[in-house]
């Protein structure tokens, strides 16, 4: 596998004496949305911190595409884009200066036809010649975007990207990401929506207190750990789950006033196991007189999947 | 080396001094020319010259380094103080630039400034008094070397302050006092004995003498020793500045 970031037994001690990584692995493979989901304080924003060069590792190995980033910081760094969790910016600056001054930061010749569409994919364009301290917080975070593209980075973080975001601001962020996506760049993004990274992400890490504790394909994640569950209740109470039923893994609740399966993985929502299995269980309990009020079935999202870990590793 | 980065601080810099013109130029050369008026004309003008320079011209030297020493060491710990404080500082601690490049880019906008603003001085001085310098490359030579030593020494203030009364106190309180006692209106050799001797203690007398020998010729403790005073006050700096970066003190957690 083709990896453009890797990451080999990082640790981060902070001078508080607090280990915010415990020995991280992780590697990223290059074309990938890759989001890092855990709950506050998990090491999110330290674990970016040391791959950009804001702080620094108390141990391990980092190489971007190759390069370390201790030894060969210029070429690693070049390759990056961040887009930080704090809303930071040059107050007194205009947008289209700020955007510039970042390009030549990393070292890029100028280039106003690509700033300009930068602006434009950010619908940055008629504020170029605002300052940034008379926009609104949803346009600064615009700003801190275009920023991070303006040297044409290879891979962009992007750190907590919509919290605190409007609707449309997150709309339109998903669509570039998912442009930039098609045009090969790698894309690592932070968040505890979990929604997003089950919308947009190729791969899922989890980190907890310091350490990843899973990293796996969305779908293979939600296949192994997602289920369905169905449940039919009974306008009669039974005493026993009813002949030629026996096939099916089926639980009657202790009332015995509701019948329940539950079936493992992704695959249940998407092909017809899981209907086929409801409607034989239907006939069966209309076949056998059993009346039923209401039918439920829901599919247990990335949310229950993510609170199960980080549960289990408390 | 990445110039279009250093370029791109250092222009960034020097673009802060035009938004912020009135206190980085404008209020300066107007506190200066009041100098004028008040030491070296009203009150200059009772005056005995001074090693056989005129008060008026005297005083011009000291005062070009009251302006350049502060203005050197608020510009420079302002440059970088404030994007550690708004959070900006991370652009520049994730682009591929060295600490001698980010360095060059700070320090080297704060010393164009200052330069700049002697100059100015310089100019606005000329239309209160009339002087000749005897010494102008050494004049020039001076005034640069000084530049850049306070400017590297407010890089630093910049980056040890954790708030912004610690950035306006040294210059405030430590700089510009020790430049009205450096003998910006006064010889050195005019002191009783004694506090002669504690003057000494003081650097700034020697920068101040050092730079009025390049104006005037005359020298109350010598050009060698100035040149050589600045040099070291240099080299502490950039030391420091070192030190810094190798620990990445105050920029990298
Ligand atoms: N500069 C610092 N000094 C001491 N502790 C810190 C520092 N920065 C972060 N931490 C601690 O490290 C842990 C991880 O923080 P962070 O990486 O920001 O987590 P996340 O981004 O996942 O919310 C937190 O407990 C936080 O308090
Ligand atoms: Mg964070």
């Amino acid at each position: 596998m083709d990896n453009v970031l890797s990451v080999e037994n990082l640790t981060k001690t902070y001078a508080t004496g607090f280990a915010a990584l415990k020995g991280v692995d992780l590697s990223i493979r290059r074309g990938e949305i890759f989001a890092l989901l855990g709950p506050n304080g998990a090491g999110k924003t330290t674990l970016i911190g040391i791959v950009c060069g804001l702080v620094r590792a108390s141990g391990g190995k980092v190489t971007v595409d190759g390069f370390d980033i201790a030894v060969d910081y210029r070429s690693a760094r070049k390759k990056i884009g961040l887009v930080p969790q704090e809303l930071a910016t040059n107050m007194f600056e205009t947008v289209w200066n700020t955007t510039v001054f970042s390009r030549g930061l990393f070292g890029k010749k100028a280039n106003p036809a690509y700033v300009e569409k930068v602006l434009r994919d950010l619908s940055l364009w008629d504020k170029k010649d605002a300052n940034i301290r008379a926009l609104s917080g949803g346009m600064k975070r615009r700003v801190l975007i275009a920023k991070a593209l303006a040297h044409e980075p290879e891979i962009l973080f992007l750190d907590e990207p919509t919290a605190g975001v409007d609707v449309e601001l997150r709309r339109d962020m998903w669509e570039m990401v998912r442009k930039l996506r098609e045009s090969g760049v790698t894309i690592i993004l932070t968040t505890h929506y979990i929604e997003e990274a089950e919308d947009m992400a190729d791969r899922i890490g989890v980190i907890d207190k310091g350490e990843i504790i899973l990293v796996e394909e969305k779908h293979a994640l939600m296949r192994r750990l997602g289920q369905t569950r169905v449940c039919v209740s009974l306008t009669q109470k039974l005493d026993a789950i009813p002949e030629g039923l026996f096939d099916l893994p089926l639980t009657l609740s202790p009332d015995g006033k509701s019948l329940s399966f539950t079936q493992m993985g992704e695959s249940a929502g998407h092909d017809g196991s899981k209907d086929a299995s409801l409607a034989r269980l239907l006939k069966n309990l209309i076949a056998q007189g059993v009346d039923f009020a209401s039918v439920q079935s829901s599919q247990s999202s990335l949310e229950d999947i993510f609170i199960d870990l980080v549960g289990k590793s408390r | 080396m990445n110039f279009s980065a250093v370029r791109a601080i250092y222009l960034f810099e020097l673009a802060r001094t035009w938004r912020t013109l009135f206190q980085s130029i404008a209020s300066p050369v107007l506190s200066t020319a009041l100098y004028f008026v008040v030491f070296g004309s009203a009150i200059g003008s009772r005056m005995q010259p001074i090693d056989g320079v005129p008060y008026g011209a005297f005083i011009v030297p000291g005062l070009i380094l009251l302006a350049v020493l502060t203005e050197s060491v608020s510009n420079a710990s302002f440059g970088i103080y404030l994007p550690r404080f708004t959070g900006t500082i991370y652009e520049i601690l994730s682009a591929p630039i060295s600490a001698f490049e980010v360095l060059l880019g700070f320090v080297g906008a704060a010393a164009t400034k200052s330069v700049l603003l002697g100059l100015i001085i310089f100019v606005t001085a000329r239309l209160f008094v009339s002087f000749e310098l005897v010494h102008p490359l050494w004049s020039l030579c001076f005034l640069v070397l000084i530049s850049v030593t306070f400017a590297l020494f407010g890089f630093i203030l910049g980056l040890w302050a954790d708030g912004f009364e610690k950035l306006q106190i040294i210059p405030l309180m430590v700089i510009s006092p020790l430049t009205f006692l450096g003998g910006t209106f006064y010889s050195i050799d005019m002191l009783p004995p004694l506090w002669r001797d504690v003057a000494l203690f003081n650097p700034i007398v020697y920068l101040v003498d050092g730079f009025r020998w390049a104006f005037y010729g005359v020298a109350a403790v010598g050009p060698a020793i100035s040149l050589a005073l600045t040099l070291t006050m240099l080299a502490v700096c950039i030391g420091l500045v070192v030190a810094i970066f190798k620990t990445g003190y105050r920029l990298r957690t």
